[in-house]
């Protein structure tokens, strides 16, 4: 970088070329007052409040850039003059109640009148604006249009830093306002209710609704998605006050989406568990502590190996985890852990395992933005990982191409983007589609197929008698545009896929990532930065329910279970059970466990042989740690079914799910305000949260209840931890890819796995000389496969489910009323031409129904779905009733949720 | 006129055959548009917004600052009221205040039974008859004082209820307006 010499107000002062002289003047503490001029944004040149002289010449320091022997005055008579002009016609026509304000002693207007000393005299003679009524109507952002300066930073934020383009100025003149399309209420606008804005307004014409100042803060990471963002909880007292974007955090730098910033009130929620409860007569009643324990004790400890089950929670830490998994395999013997990643990224994590050694996202999310390509199949990140959506966003903005291929359009088609409307349940297809051209037109990497890949040739002959012509025949895009996918994909390079639910949730799953695998091995996409795959990891620590083995494939760190060598080919993929009944020091159970859907319906058919498919159920009792199974488990009317017929249920949560309304009981846990521990990331950053505020009511940190019980059980001298840091110095000695983990490292340290110890510093990309754990990456023969359920005259339409903005689940959204008031309305969408044919108009009531049930909801009419397909939202209305858990896929044993034959009905 | 949905979104596509889908087009996309529709309606803006690929706050903050773009249908009497040199030495501020009273609508609005709307442009090229309005594009009414264009509207409205019957013909050759 140049530097360029100048002078402000006669000192001599550096600046790098380039920079404004409003920046050079800031950075070496010469203050000229500005408004509308943000360090995060553009200049927009429009308060002209920073004006500064330059050899005679008025120029707007902000949008001017700094010159060799350049000769700045920032306080001339001149300057002075206009300036105070300026300010006091703002002042005039700003509603002055500063005492009352939000922004009191934080407001840019304040800041720059102490400066500039407005005169009350002159004020008065000047007329003031009309009062215009404070806008509440948006649950989380109130907006004073009395107070606002026009200085456009909101306009700028929502464009340049969220994207999202909402608002904007509106009319012309004295009328001039900040508005939406069509002057509407934000929250009936593409509004993302990010408060991106809010933050940003100088003044109190934007601010957040039931924040307060805090009197201290606690950092912490968000409880919502995998993403991972940083933040601070604000607390005053033993209350949680407000909450604010960790601007040093490298994912999200400050940014949060709506649930991370608005989404907090959760943990003060009235509807908290308290105490324990016993279900008595029929009832769940108030219990002790005591009581409550010694009931597990006596009850759960009757059940060994093969009938029972545990559910660990993809919410609480990884030491809660990982204890949980200690506890089903060491008290309970058995290998019947499981959790949700069984109904969402186990086709990955199963999956990749032959084929890459690891389903880890490759890069950090700070590198998306290095990526030349995006492919985003089968997920919505804009609403499902927002700050991943901002990420590719801003990529896409920077030049980056973009391939979309979803039966809706999604957010992002927003973007200047490459289409892919393919039929739900035909990605493989489409991808076998892409590598076929990839294949014909040599768009490959031979050399990295030749150095880094085993295999290639049975992929090719997999592929000989695919066609082009079938690919457009099953999933509905025509040959050409995938063609025209195959070549941006395979030539922009450094290219990044990403997906979720829309890949995984299928009961032949484990195929579309191992061809979206393929796709990145072929072009020699892996091991470098902004390149590879990024499977996103839906809740916060669904990441690290995989990584600390709650499930029944592998203990601790993906290290293998009995009956599950799956591949004599790696010697290192041999059984550890040896190596962990000596680190627990305990004999540890034989028997393959059941994962999620099978332990609720044995009956499921696709993993395993044959003779795995018609399994008599013998789970008579369930450890259930904050999942609401009835709610997320694909056919989910036997799950209710289950756990009402079993002999006993535990269920230990934040709040009383459906689920735990079935339990025998129930034990009130912690939330991530309040405890210690760690999460990890969708992109294998190890994280700390932090103790902010105390439980509610008797309420305990997970990991101590399953302590206590261990304890009570007889196995307390191998569940003795002091903290939760002591914990994880027993994940590092057990679990390799965790083994230079420590809380100490982590204050400091930004560490991703695999980090085998104190000395080595994370790897930030995956893969980069080698394949983690395979050495070399392995391609397998592919063949197109149909949906084991179809649509037919009787359910014609295709219903697939997803997330909307606002929401996460069922519970923790739920009780936040803002969220509910954004996003609390359930509907159905469903294309024109269905909706003219069934002669449904937005707002009719409908009744959905699929083999399994059906279920009442309100059509909302849309051209952004394809004909065929409705798109019903998983945060209300039991939407599982309908879905099916008949079918699961070999290897991942993940349902096949996002392809459910549906008829729609007037209500 | 209000017109349905299919029959904007109809002519809304084939105003656009004729453009590229280009950003720099936005302005004469809706000035087109408007030449078709007489007025904005939501949908089409929204439709433009899409052809264009730019965000629909953009599209309405462009159709709100420019005076010649209308977000609601030209009232049956569409009232133009000239605030040129000549007519603004004449006092068409007061003239604008009194038709703005009288209708209870602001400029660039319409009255909520589609009878009248208002709209202030630069000089209408009557000088000489300063200050100024103009009926429906063709019909000048001009040295006007407050009193008159009071007295005009006023009559208008009561005759309002007898002209039913003739509402199809939107100027009829005796109106005053
Ligand atoms: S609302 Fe705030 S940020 Fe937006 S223009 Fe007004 S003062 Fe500026
Ligand atoms: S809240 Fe976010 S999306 Fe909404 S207007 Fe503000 S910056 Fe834009
Ligand atoms: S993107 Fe995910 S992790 Fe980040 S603030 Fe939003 S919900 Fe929280
Ligand atoms: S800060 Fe420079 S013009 Fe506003
Ligand atoms: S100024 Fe009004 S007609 Fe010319």
């Amino acid at each position: 970088m140049t530097q360029v010499n100048l002078t402000i107000d006669q000192l001599d002062v550096m600046a790098e070329e380039g920079t404004t002289i409003l920046q050079a003047a800031l950075a070496n503490n010469i203050y000229i007052p500005h408004l509308c001029s943000h360090p995060e944004l553009r200049p927009a040149g429009i308060c002209r409040l920073c004006l500064v002289e330059v050899e005679g010449q008025l120029l707007v320091s902000c949008s001017t850039a700094v010159a060799e022997g350049m000769v700045v005055q920032t306080a001339t008579l001149e300057v002075e003059k206009i300036r105070r002009l300026a300010v006091e016609l703002m002042v005039a026509e700003h509603e002055r109640t500063c005492l009352s304000c939000g922004k009191n002693n934080d407001c840019k207007l304040q800041e720059i009148c102490r400066f500039v000393g407005v005169d009350e005299k002159r004020l008065a003679s000047l007329q003031p604006a009309e009062r215009k009524l404070v806008d509440s109507s948006h649950p989380f952002i109130t907006k004073d249009e009395s107070k606002c300066v026009l200085c456009g930073i909101c306009v700028r934020t929502c464009r340049e830093i969220q994207g999202a383009e909402a608002i904007d100025f509106i009319s012309r003149g004295y009328a001039t306002k900040i508005g939406t399309f069509g002057a509407r209420p934000l929250q009936e606008s593409n509004c993302e209710a990010c408060g991106e804005c809010v933050i940003r307004c100088p003044v109190g014409a934007l601010l957040p609704r039931g924040f307060a100042r805090p009197s201290r803060e606690v950092e912490t990471i968000c409880p919502f998605c995998g993403t991972g963002c940083g933040l601070f909880l604000g607390v005053r007292g033993d209350r949680i006050v407000s909450v604010r974007g960790n601007p040093g955090h490298t994912t999200n730098r400050g940014r949060l989406c709506v649930k991370g910033r608005f989404g907090w009130t959760f943990v003060h929620s009235q509807e908290r568990l308290k105490t324990p409860l016993i279900k008595r007569k029929g009832r769940l009643e108030e219990a002790s502590w005591e009581e409550a324990l010694e009931l597990v004790t006596a009850k759960l400890g009757r059940y060994r190996g093969e009938e029972v089950g545990v559910f660990a929670s993809a919410k609480t830490t990884n030491e809660e985890i990982y204890l949980t998994s200690k506890f089903a395999r060491v008290v309970l013997k058995t290998n019947n852990i499981a959790n949700v990643a069984h109904l969402c990224h186990a086709n990955t994590v199963r999956g990749l395992l032959p084929v890459t050694g690891s389903a880890g996202m490759t890069v950090p999310v700070w590198q998306i933005k290095e990526a030349a390509c995006l492919f985003v199949t089968g997920c919505n990140p804009t609403e499902a990982h927002p700050i991943i959506g901002l990420e590719i966003r801003q990529a896409v903005r920077s030049g980056a191409k973009l391939i979309i291929a979803n039966p809706r359009e999604i957010p992002l088609c927003r973007l200047p983007h490459l289409r892919l409307p393919l039929r739900p349940g035909t990605d493989l297809a489409l991808l076998l589609g892409i590598a076929k051209t990839i294949l014909e037109e040599k768009l490959l990497d031979e050399a990295f197929i030749a150095e880094r890949t085993l295999n290639f040739d049975t992929f090719k002959a997999s592929l000989e008698k695919f066609s082009l012509a079938e690919a457009e025949a099953v999933s509905g895009v025509p040959a050409e545009r995938i063609r025209e996918a195959a070549r941006l994909y395979a030539t922009s390079k450094p290219a990044l896929i990403f997906w979720s639910m829309g890949i995984t949730q299928h009961s032949h799953g484990h195929k579309n990532v191992w061809a979206l695998a393929h796709l990145a091995m072929m072009t020699g996409n892996y091991g470098k930065a902004g390149a590879g795959v990024a499977p996103l990891r839906g809740h916060n620590n669904v990441q690290g329910a995989t990584d600390m083995g709650a499930t029944p494939a592998w203990y601790p760190g993906y290290q293998l279970c009995p009956g599950y060598e799956l591949y004599p080919r790696f010697g290192k993929f041999a059984s550890s059970k040896e190596k962990f009944e000596a680190a627990w020091g305990c004999e540890l159970p034989e028997t393959p466990g059941l994962s999620t859907v099978k332990q609720f319906n044995p009956r499921a058919r696709g993993w395993g042989g044959p003779e795995m498919w018609d399994l008599p159920q013998k789970i008579k009792a369930w450890y259930i740690i904050g999942t609401d199974l009835v709610n997320s488990v694909a056919g989910s009317h036997g799950v209710r079914q289950n756990l009402e017929a079993a002999e006993f249920v535990v269920v230990q949560d934040i709040f009383l799910t459906e689920t735990a309304k079935l339990a025998h009981v129930v034990l009130p846990a912690a939330s991530f305000a309040e405890k210690d521990g760690t999460f990890t990331a969708t992109d294998r950053r190890v994280q700390r949260i932090r103790r902010a505020v105390t439980p509610p009511g008797l309420a305990w940190p997970d990991w101590r209840i399953i302590c206590e019980l261990a304890g009570r059980m007889g196995y307390g001298d191998k569940f003795a931890y002091q903290d939760p840091a002591q914990i994880m110095e027993e994940i590092a000695s057990v679990v390799p890819l965790y083994g230079g983990i420590s809380y100490g490292r982590l204050e400091k340290e930004e560490l991703r796995w695999p980090c085998y110890g104190q000395e080595h510093g994370g790897t930030p990309v995956l893969h980069v000389d080698r394949f983690l754990r395979v050495e070399k990456g392995e391609f397998w023969p592919l063949e197109y496969e149909l949906s084991p359920e179809l649509p037919d005259e009787e359910y014609p339409l295709v219903m697939t489910t997803g997330r909307l903005l606002p929401h996460f689940h069922y519970n923790m959204t739920a009780k936040v009323e803002g969220i509910e008031a954004l996003g609390g309305k359930d509907f159905v969408e469903i294309n024109e031409e269905d909706a003219a044919a069934l002669q449904l108009k937005s707002g009719d009531m409908v009744r959905l129904v699929s083999r399994r049930g059906s279920l009442l909801s309100r059509a909302k009419v849309s051209k952004a779905i394809l004909p065929g397909v409705v798109f019903k939202p998983i945060h209300k209305g039991a939407v599982n009733l309908l879905t099916s858990a008949d079918f699961i896929d070999p290897m991942g044993t993940t349902p096949n949720t996002k392809v459910c034959p549906v008829r729609l009905e007037k209500a | 006129m209000a017109e349905t949905e299919t029959a904007i979104q109809s002519k809304v596509n084939a105003v656009f055959s004729s453009f590229k889908g280009t950003e720099n087009e936005l302005l004469p996309l809706l000035q087109r548009v408007q030449e078709e529709l007489g007025y904005l309606p939501q949908e089409a803006m929204l439709e433009v917004a899409r052809f264009i690929h730019v965000p629909e706050s953009r599209v309405y903050s462009a159709v709100s600052f420019y005076s010649q773009f209308r977000l609601k249908p030209a009232g049956r009497r569409h009232i133009t009221v000239c605030r040129g040199t000549a007519c603004h030495v004449r006092g068409a501020e007061k003239i604008q205040e009194t038709l703005e009273r009288e209708l209870g609508i602001k400029e660039g609005e319409t009255t909520a039974d589609l009878e009248f709307s208002l709209e202030a442009v630069a000089c209408v090229g009557c000088c000489a008859l300063a200050p100024c309005i103009v009926i429906n594009g063709e019909k000048v009414l001009g040295r006007l004082t407050p009193q008159k264009v009071q007295r005009a509207v006023q009559k208008v409205k009561k005759e309002e209820g007898r002209q039913d019957a003739q509402k199809d013909h939107p100027c009829e050759p005796g109106d005053v307006l």
